[in-house]
């Protein structure tokens, strides 16, 4: 079997990607839109296509507990959710980290209650931004399927041992039949060697984890875990290097569209930097100087290629699909701001907060966004930052 | 012969209209796939939202067979618009944004001109009595693949073939049965400009 472009749902291929990354465990409380990621691995596992444990838990925070006990003995664990069940994974989520646990998890992201919402938007990543996870972006199902296998080998590689999650907007892609690339096994087989934990959790040889801290010695863990987070970076690159390699798709943290002589840049996360390209394409034919930037890689932030890649331009305008209730701006801008704070040469940052809670932003919409952006840098805003496409 | 009524080479948007059950979104996907397997960028979803068995349904397709495509919004301007179930006319205002010289496709037992008549359509028009169909060749009066036959005559977006593998893949033992139903429904098909 060769390579095949297939068309499927991007979450059928999620659970072919844990398929052919050959998952030993998976344990995971359905959720929509997540669903259609476990019940396919569920079946793929019941019909014997796959050889792994599927533990069905009452929870997500059961989930993600499981998911600690089997990456502690060392195998290779993987699970998946959304909104609600992100927040109820939440305190889990730091044991993973800290622990360094190499647990890979797709969020299927969407908004939080309330008002009950099943729709996009990433108040649900946003509220976990610091639990010391990988995090990755993903724009399409075919970055989605990659980044699932480049996951795995990010999260078990010996200088990293965290745990990664792959973030996918719900519905815009984990409903969408499209095109996907799928490699054939031998070849996904030499790119992720078998996971091999240094010091698993073994009845014969006991070791504790996650051991009590007095205050003599929790800070030192911590700084060795941000130091841990940080140095991880090199091994992403790496890895998107080596996948590049091996399957002829590159990957980089933060990726320009157009920017070359851009006075004017519109930064977007997930799903809706595709549909942003078209704005910026009918801009640019309109001679206006506007390029795009995709932020791929969320955690650890990219500062470097964040401020080299905004350095020369007069206007940085930032979409965020949340909110910071009372703060400053969205939560995606807040941070590059701060990047950027201390630089010589630096845009004007304007924000934007729309797409909540499932809304669409359009080509138009952006082109609207990105002339408010620049009308704003002139004239300066009342507001933190503005809402788009509320109506009034 | 194959209408041609409809450009098809650069993008084509296709809305679908059905109830929870009929197979609205099989429909969809079963198109994407053809397409994407004819070398052709496409997509399909569902409007997104929570399905009841019943309840109108609305699946959409993007097919370019150009240049991957990157909007994922609902279609708002189809080109073409393809209604399962007939009582939805009375209460889905079907042809909402669907182009000038767009193509409705619908599973009626009535004449074409009846239906023009009745529900003040103007553009170009397919009938199929799809549930007559599906209920001869499959024993019951689901009508997703009769219909996706009913298009293809109307439009040529992707070639019957095509979808031969993607039904193979989706049915199992009932895709031969769900083959004929397309085939049929793809015979039986009227179209008029």
């Amino acid at each position: 079997m060769t390579t095949q472009r297939i068309g499927i749902e991007v979450s059928r291929a999620i659970a072919i990607a844990a398929k052919l990354a050959n998952v030993d465990v998976v344990s995971a409380y359905p959720i929509t839109p997540q669903t259609h990621i476990v019940e396919d691995i569920a079946e793929l596992v019941a019909d014997g296509e796959l050889d792994a444990a599927y533990i069905p838990v009452e929870s997500e925070h059961s989930a993600m507990s499981a998911c600690l006990g089997a990456s502690a003995v060392g195998a290779r664990t993987f699970t998946a959710t959304a909104g609600q069940g992100l927040e109820l994974m939440h305190e889990v989520l730091y044991i993973a980290s800290s622990m360094r646990l190499p647990v890979v998890m797709t969020v299927a992201n969407r908004a939080l209650s309330a008002p009950l919402s099943i729709w996009c938007d990433h108040s649900d990543v946003m509220a976990v931004r610091d639990t010391g996870w990988i995090q990755i972006f993903a724009a399409n199902g075919q970055e989605t399927f990659d980044n699932v296998l480049c996951a795995f080998r990010i999260a078990e590689d010996q200088r990293v041992l965290l745990p990664v999650m792959i973030h996918l907007d719900g519905f815009y892609l984990t409903h969408m039949v499209e095109p996907i690339y799928v490699p054939e096994q031998s070849k996904v087989d030499k790119f992720l060697p078998p996971y091999e934990y240094p010091l698993p959790l073994d009845p014969n040889k006991p070791i504790t984890m996650g051991a009590f801290a007095p205050p003599n010695i929790y800070t030192e863990t911590k700084k060795a875990q941000q130091a841990n987070l940080t140095a991880a970076k090199e091994v992403i690159l790496q890895c998107w290097r080596e996948f590049g390699n091996f399957f002829g798709r590159y990957y980089s943290p933060v990726e320009g569209y157009r920017c070359e002589k851009a006075k004017v840049l519109l930064l977007v996360m997930g799903s809706l930097s595709e549909t942003a390209m078209s704005a910026i394409d009918t801009l640019r034919d309109e001679g206006k100087e506007v390029g795009l930037i995709k932020l791929r890689l969320w955690r650890p932030f990219p500062f470097d290629e964040i401020r080299r890649a905004v350095r020369d331009a007069e206007v940085l305008i930032i979409l965020d699909r949340a909110l910071s209730f009372g703060g400053p701006a969205g939560p995606v801008c807040s941070e590059i701001r701060s990047a950027l704070y201390n630089e010589d040469k630096k845009p004007k940052v304007i924000s934007f907060v729309g797409g909540l809670g499932g809304r669409d932003i359009s080509p138009d919409g952006f082109k609207e966004i990105i002339n408010r952006g620049i009308e704003i840098s002139q004239t300066g805003s009342e507001q933190e930052f503005e809402m788009f496409g509320v109506r009034e | 012969m194959e209408a041609k009524l409809i450009n098809t080479t650069g993008l084509t948007e296709i809305r679908w209209h059905g109830r929870g059950g009929q197979g609205a979104v099989t429909s969809a996907e079963l198109v994407a796939q053809a397409a994407i397997n004819e070398g052709k960028y496409a997509q399909a979803f569902p409007a997104f939202g929570a399905e009841r068995r019943g309840a109108p349904v609305v699946a959409f397709v993007r097919i370019n067979s150009n240049e991957p495509i990157r909007v994922r919004a609902e279609i708002a301007e189809p080109d073409v618009v393809v209604v399962l179930d007939p009582g939805l006319l009375r209460i889905v205002n079907v042809t909402l944004g669907l182009k000038a010289n767009g193509m409705l496709v619908v599973n009626t037992k009535k004449q074409a001109e009846q239906i023009r008549k009745e529900f003040s359509i103007n553009c170009s028009l397919a009938t199929v009595d799809a549930t007559k169909i599906a209920r001869e060749l499959l024993g019951v009066p689901i009508v997703n693949t009769s219909m996706v036959g009913a298009l293809l005559r109307a439009t040529g977006v992707v070639r019957l073939e095509s979808l031969f593998e993607p039904l193979r893949q989706r049915f199992g033992r009932l895709a031969e049965r769900n083959i004929s139903a397309m085939k049929k429904a793809h015979e039986e098909t009227l179209v008029k400009e």
